[in-house]
């Protein structure tokens, strides 16, 4: 199978007037159609930034980036889901989906955005708050609208860096049970940087963990557990661990 | 659904007791002075205002000189936000604008408006040309200046969400900026307009004009009418409480997600 994505040794170091920050040191990675990716690694190591260059929110030094292109019209190759929701609090729940299709870049004709919006409103259980606005939704359903928002534009690969992490455990499991939905239903490959072991285990196909900075992959983990899964099962709980002791750089017992 | 609750009747009582008390001083202080050059008393004001389509003093009505301070505001505040509004997202959003423009506007923002005058006759002619001048040098830096302090203020995350999903830069402006900043140029469009109206009358009191409440207070000082100041005084005040409620109104109505997001 022809990956999505592909990361050919990613290079970047932040330069100000006299320090230098070296953040990656050549990332590879390749991510397959329909998968879902973690990314762990120690605090610090460069996982946002190399989620950022992905996106074009940031330039590497060095290295190559090959995305599939979107099939479609007003469609995207990535979008992202940030750690805070950043909805637009002047905007409706309705207009915050919609944001990206209006735009010239995507030039998505107005029936078509209903569509496309009334589809992501019941995929996110949204549909009774389209004419809401952000602040009186919730954490957990304003991430759910960011999410709705970046896969809009219908993306080959939709980028989240810790989108759950500021919520509660319950809200969490929801929206990672949702996750996984979303690569069902969308086809959408997924790449999540998360700090949390049992998230990552629990939706991952495989689990990429970078080493501390400047970051550079030091291990693939292959999660071959079937969905649902069970996070109290041995299997699930030896690989949680596993994950736990190589982000922490331990050694095996 | 407006509700008014018992609070609020309770706290425009209190507000109304000392309107009424500080009214009470002033009839008593009048009664005991007797004299209209220093202290008009209350009935006098209240005749003028009870009358305010009539010539005052042999000129133009109350309501005519107010129109004409309204007018000259309106069209100052108005220029004066139509200019600073762009000039000032430009400076917020372009670190090279701010390196050019920062230190003129700071020396020049403190300058108090009426200090044009001067400029302003020799530019404009005595008139309302003048007037409107001064207005919009007073008007004109508190739009600005909250306008960069707006756009400065949009949150990184907004732009880079639009940047994310392939907005142009004139998008970013449009559909990020702009409104991210807007709670806060509505504060300086508030701020300057309250300033603009303090510009009029100053500058209407200036010689050479001819009509206004800032003229009218003037023109009756020098015929020592102080019953026609007092009431000129009292419909400035009530126009910028008018003017202060409706865009306190209009910050509720539109900008009610502010601090909340
Ligand atoms: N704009 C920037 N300018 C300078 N240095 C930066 C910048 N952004 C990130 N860095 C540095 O690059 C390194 C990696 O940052 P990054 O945010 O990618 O880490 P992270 O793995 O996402 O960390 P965390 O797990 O805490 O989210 C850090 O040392 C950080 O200080
Ligand atoms: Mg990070």
């Amino acid at each position: 199978m022809e990956p999505v994505l592909t990361l050919n040794t990613i290079t970047k170091t932040f330069r100000d007037s006299e320090q230098n920050c070296p953040a990656l040191a050549g990332v590879s990675i390749d991510a397959y159609p329909r998968e879902i990716l973690c990314i762990m690694g120690p605090s610090g190591c460069g996982k946002s930034t190399l989620l950022r260059i992905i996106d074009g929110l940031e330039q590497a030094d060095a290295g190559t980036i090959q995305i599939a292109q979107g099939t479609m019209a007003g469609s995207l190759s990535v979008a992202m889901v940030f750690q805070d929701p950043a909805l637009f609090p002047w905007l409706s729940i309705y207009e915050n989906i919609v944001y990206g299709l209006r735009l010239t870049a995507q030039k998505v004709p107005e029936d078509e955005v209903n569509e496309r919006a009334a589809a992501l409103l019941a995929l996110t259980h949204l549909d009774s708050f389209a004419h809401s606005y952000p602040h009186q939704l919730s954490g957990g359903m304003q991430q759910r609208v960011a999410v709705a928002r970046a896969l809009a534009v219908t993306p080959q690969v939709l980028l989240m860096d810790e989108p759950f992490s500021a919520l509660d455990t319950f809200t969490r499991r929801e929206l990672e049970d949702e996750v996984i939905r979303i690569r069902d239903g969308m086809k959408t490959t997924i790449i999540m940087v998360t700090h949390n072991p049992e998230e990552a285990v629990y939706i991952a196909d495989r689990i990429i963990i970078l080493s501390e900075r400047p970051a550079v992959v030091s291990e693939v983990l292959p999660v071959d557990l079937p969905h649902p899964r069970d996070p109290a099962g041995p299997e699930f709980i030896r690989i949680r661990e596993l994950v736990t002791r190589r982000v922490l750089g331990k050694p095996d017992p | 659904m407006v509700l008014i609750s018992k609070q609020d009747i309770l706290n425009y009582g209190k507000g109304l007791a000392v309107i009424v008390l500080i009214l009470l001083i002033w009839e008593v202080a009048a009664l005991v002075i007797q004299n209209n050059y220093i202290l008009p008393t209350l009935g006098a004001i209240f005749t003028v205002l009870l009358h305010p389509f009539a010539p005052v003093l042999g000129g133009e009505s109350l309501i005519a000189n107010m129109l004409q301070s309204l007018k000259e505001v309106l069209l100052g505040f108005f220029c004066a936000a139509v200019l600073a509004i762009p000039i000032g997202l430009w400076i917020g959003w372009s670190t090279e604008a701010r390196a050019y423009f920062n230190p003129v506007i700071q020396i020049l923002r403190p300058v108090p408006p009426i200090a044009w005058m001067p400029f302003a006759i020799a530019w404009f002619g005595i008139g309302i040309n003048s007037v409107v001048f001064i207005i919009i040098m007073g008007a004109f830096f508190p739009i600005l200046i909250n306008t960069v302090d707006g756009v400065q203020g949009v949150r990184r995350r907004w732009t880079e969400v639009a940047m994310m999903l392939h907005a142009t830069p004139f998008e970013q402006v449009r559909t990020v900026v702009v409104p991210g900043a807007l709670p806060v140029i509505w504060t300086g469009l508030r701020v300057s307009f309250g300033v603009a109206w303090m510009c009029v009358v100053a500058a209407e009191m200036l010689p050479g004009t001819s009509a206004g409440l800032g003229f009218l207070i003037m023109y009756a000082y020098n015929l020592g009418q102080l019953q026609v100041i007092g009431a000129g005084m009292i419909i400035i005040g009530l126009i910028g409480l008018c003017a202060d409620t409706v865009f306190r109104a209009g910050r509720s109505r539109f900008f009610s997600w502010q601090g909340r997001e």
